[in-house]
């Protein structure tokens, strides 16, 4: 395994962990822009991009890109968040160069009015699948009502109506805000030749022309408060509670996820046996989420109607109790074992690796690798874990509930 | 692609299936009992499911919270789930632990405790499986449809209903799992890094002596009707269409998958090309072809607002029934190197291998090496595609929508 990178004139930066024995190669552009970088005016742009990003360039139409990406036999795709837009491929290591090529091409595209309309029309389906879906919003809500201001309460999709309204010359607005080669990091893992990527990225994206991006950094304010949305058309309850947890660069970071993984995990966790192995909800766990800056824990919770109250009374007494007489040596224990053998398998696919290594790239401009983060891991205390617990409680949160329940009597 | 499997059967009906894979560190099982919603009685539909919840919950010398912990500190990502043919577990682990995994699920599969003192819980936690597909109505289209496919009990969902699972006591389910539980036709299949001889001593340490044998199966016709509709105040209807087909066992499979991997599965596939592409009709499309026991059939879903639900049916039908004028040769090629791709890269993954070899087995009574999938693949042609077209024509379709308005059933399939 080995760690290389280069950095082109105009500031594109490639990177790549090399494993000359893996059967495929994983490559992706990492874009940092996303939903914290628009305005409400222009609120799901980033993900529209993402979409009109396969839409074609001056050399390539739609079709064009589809059937190439195809005909090297890639598995690829892209995804938008809070932070950050991702373009990948995974290939054979035969076939890098021309992903790489291809994917290069992309990244500055036409941006044609009519492939414009098109797509909007399946921006709005894609919304309107998920409206179906549950939770049904929640998430979105529940961030919008943790964050307030703060640009982190932006919905990464947008509405049926902001996205109604974007024009396609507010879209090549962001565009040239956003994708900047300074602000961009071509990643990649897995069989990787690259002598070869950096001449093939100098060759396709050498030109293009750098300018100076900002983001805001601002730490979120501590928000706390229950709302409910009534949606009769539902069967179940879904109820997300966000807390505040340790930004992308804080050193709690370890303690923090551990700490979500004793109390939260989705099997073995404290509200494992007191809500699922008992069958008193449906799912209830939590994940931590960190952001440039500042970072979340989000506990989800899916349950009967009639249940939610109760069941939201058990999550806070789980968290009272953790709270007031701190964890175990031994939930510690089982829940280092079980995130470092999840990485050591992680480790096995480039696919994979890639996101971990680009994430880490981005969040931190650093590299670890599997071993590195296995030990980061291991090194944790429970002083350390339960400090993280002090300083990050779950019971001072958000509560937004969306379900068949016009109140839920706390 | 030099892989080689060895199997091992015993004289119990047991079938154990090994991949090397030396390059991994991993390895991974899978444990196939043939004790499936198939199985369920009428009455009691979502007993299977409930019995393999119940086996989780305490099984040799551990109690239900030892059988967890236990798993979490040797690091086995685990599973227990029931499908129409199958009550499974499964691990993905470090190597060095599938011994110790193993001892734990030989005691899950033969010696579950099935006790009082868990049984209110196991029975809530089911209850809520059938709870959690409610909201799912895409899930909720394709089940309607697959009712409409195949004969009962091959179109049964495995998480039953909330009377039947009301209904079913203690005894049912120590009464169940005494008769299906078993090993004849049971298949343990492991892929990774290991060493085949120790894994099959292993293996006969811990199943050669389970006895039993299994029951037949009795079926029910499936519904006749082309077309119905699930009245639903959605954002989107959700459509789903269905054509029979060959299932995976029969000589002609890799006809009609290539022929529905032109349809679907890559960026320039016709359904993703024409639904969403050139007219914005969906987010969600596609076709696949589906294996049940020893019948087959090609399904297909889309979701798409209710303003625009006829014409995605419209379209999508279209390009169903246009399957018949045959494939075109780009199209082929295309299809072959995405094949071949995912082919060299399940090298990757010991839990894809260790599904895919039991997965074999069940079908074919033998297990094809990626050796040999990439030969077929390759002499595939247009012509032998398009000669199967003529030949299976998609035809005696079955459709279902959900959502806030009934739809017209296109020509040519009603």
């Amino acid at each position: 395994m080995e760690f290389r990178r280069q950095t082109l004139d105009n500031g594109l930066e490639v990177i790549a962990e090399i494993s000359p024995k893996a059967y495929s190669t994983a490559l992706g552009f990492f874009v940092n822009a996303g939903s914290r970088d628009e305005t409400d005016e222009i609120s799901g742009v980033s993900h529209f991009l993402e979409h009109m990003v396969f839409k074609g360039t001056p050399t390539r139409s739609a079709e064009d890109v589809n059937r190439e990406l195809d005909e090297i036999g890639s598995q690829s795709n892209a995804f938008t968040s809070e932070e950050h837009t991702v373009y990948y491929a995974r290939v054979l290591p035969e076939n890098q160069s021309r992903a790489t090529d291809l994917l290069s091409d992309i990244m500055r595209p036409s941006l044609r009015d009519e492939d414009f309309d098109m797509e909007k029309q399946v921006i709005i389906e894609e919304i309107a699948k998920y409206e179906d879906q549950p939770p049904f919003g929640a998430f979105e809500k529940c961030m919008a009502a943790h964050f307030g201001d703060h640009p982190l309460g932006r919905s990464v999709l947008g509405t049926a109506e902001t996205v109604g309204a974007l024009t396609s010359q507010q879209m090549r607005a962001y565009f040239e805000q956003r994708y900047s080669p300074g602000n961009i990091v071509l990643v990649a893992s897995g069989n990787v030749d690259f002598d070869q990527l950096v001449a093939d990225a100098e060759r396709n994206c050498g030109s293009w022309t750098p300018f100076k991006v900002s983001r805001e950094q601002a730490r979120a304010a501590e928000h706390s408060g229950l709302s409910v949305i009534q949606k009769e058309t539902a069967a179940q309850e879904y109820v997300v509670q966000i807390a505040n947890g340790p930004a992308a660069d804080d050193e709690d970071r370890y303690p923090a996820r551990l700490m979500a993984t004793i109390i939260g995990d989705d099997t073995g966790s404290r509200l494992f046996w007191e809500l699922i192995d008992t069958g008193r909800a449906e799912f209830a766990s939590i994940s931590p989420y960190e952001f440039q800056g500042t970072g979340i824990f989000m506990t989800y919770l899916a349950c009967m109607p009639e249940d939610t109250a109760e069941c939201l009374e058990q999550i806070r007494r789980v968290f009272e109790e953790s709270q007031r007489n701190g964890l175990t040596e031994d939930e510690l224990l089982r829940a280092k074992s079980k995130i470092c053998s999840d990485l050591v398998r992680h480790n096995e696919s480039p696919a994979r690796r890639l996101f971990s290594v680009g994430n880490n790239w981005l969040q931190r401009t650093a590299y670890k690798t599997v071993r590195e983060t296995v030990d980061s891991y291991e090194r944790v205390t429970l002083d350390e874990v339960n400090a993280a617990l002090a300083k990050y409680p779950l019971t001072v949160s958000t509560i937004v509930a969306v379900g068949p329940s016009s109140d839920i009597a706390t | 692609m030099a892989n080689q499997v060895f199997s091992q059967q015993f004289e119990n009906g047991l079938t154990l299936l090994a991949e090397p894979m030396d390059w991994l560190e991993s390895a991974a099982f899978t444990l196939l009992i043939p004790a499936g919603a198939d199985r369920d009685p009428k009455q009691f539909a979502g007993l299977s499911n409930f019995v393999c919840e119940m086996a989780q919950r305490g099984c040799g010398s551990r109690s239900s919270r030892q059988f967890i912990e236990d798993l979490e500190l040797l690091g086995v990502d685990s599973s227990g789930s029931v499908s129409n043919a199958f009550t499974s577990y499964g691990g993905s682990m470090p190597a060095e632990k599938l011994r110790d995994a193993l001892t734990i699920y030989a005691d899950v599969a033969r010696r579950p405790h099935l006790n009082d003192d868990q049984f209110e819980d196991a029975q809530q936690v089911c209850i809520q499986e059938v709870r959690s597909h409610d909201d799912d109505l895409a899930h909720k289209v394709m089940t309607e449809l697959r009712r409409r496919r195949y004969a009962d009990p091959y179109s049964r969902v495995s998480y039953g209903n909330i009377e039947a699972i009301e209904r079913i006591t203690l005894t049912d389910v120590q009464d169940h799992f005494r008769t299906f539980h078993q090993p004849q036709g049971a298949i343990l299949s492991v892929a990774g890094k290991i060493d085949w001889k120790s894994l099959r001593d292993h293996v006969a340490e811990l199943f050669a002596d389970w006895t039993g044998t299994n029951a037949p199966i009795e079926e029910t016709p499936a519904q006749s009707e082309t077309y119905a509709h699930i009245q639903h105040e959605s954002s989107q209807t959700h459509l789903g269409v269905t054509y029979a087909s060959v299932p995976y066992s029969n000589d002609d499979y890799f006809q009609s998958h290539g022929a529905v991997g032109v349809l679907s599965g890559g960026m320039s596939s016709r359904l993703f090309t024409e639904v969403r592409e050139k007219r914005g009709l969906c987010y969600s499309v596609y076709a696949s072809c589906e294996t049940v026991r020893d019948r087959g059939a090609v399904v297909s879903y889309a979701g798409t607002t209710t303003e625009r639900a006829q014409e995605t049916l419209d379209v999508l039908v279209e390009e169903l029934l246009r399957l018949r004028e045959g494939v075109r040769e780009e199209e082929l090629q295309r299809l072959k190197a995405r094949i071949k791709s995912q082919l060299i890269m399940a090298q990757e993954s010991s839990n894809a291998r260790s599904s895919q070899i039991a997965w074999d087995w069940y079908h074919l009574n033998r297990v094809r090496t990626l050796d040999e999938l990439s030969s077929i693949i390759d002499a595939l042609t247009c012509q032998s595609i398009n000669q199967y077209l003529v030949d299976h024509p998609p035809r005696d379709f079955r459709v279902v929508t959900l959502g806030a308005a009934k739809l017209e059933i296109p020509r040519g399939i009603s």
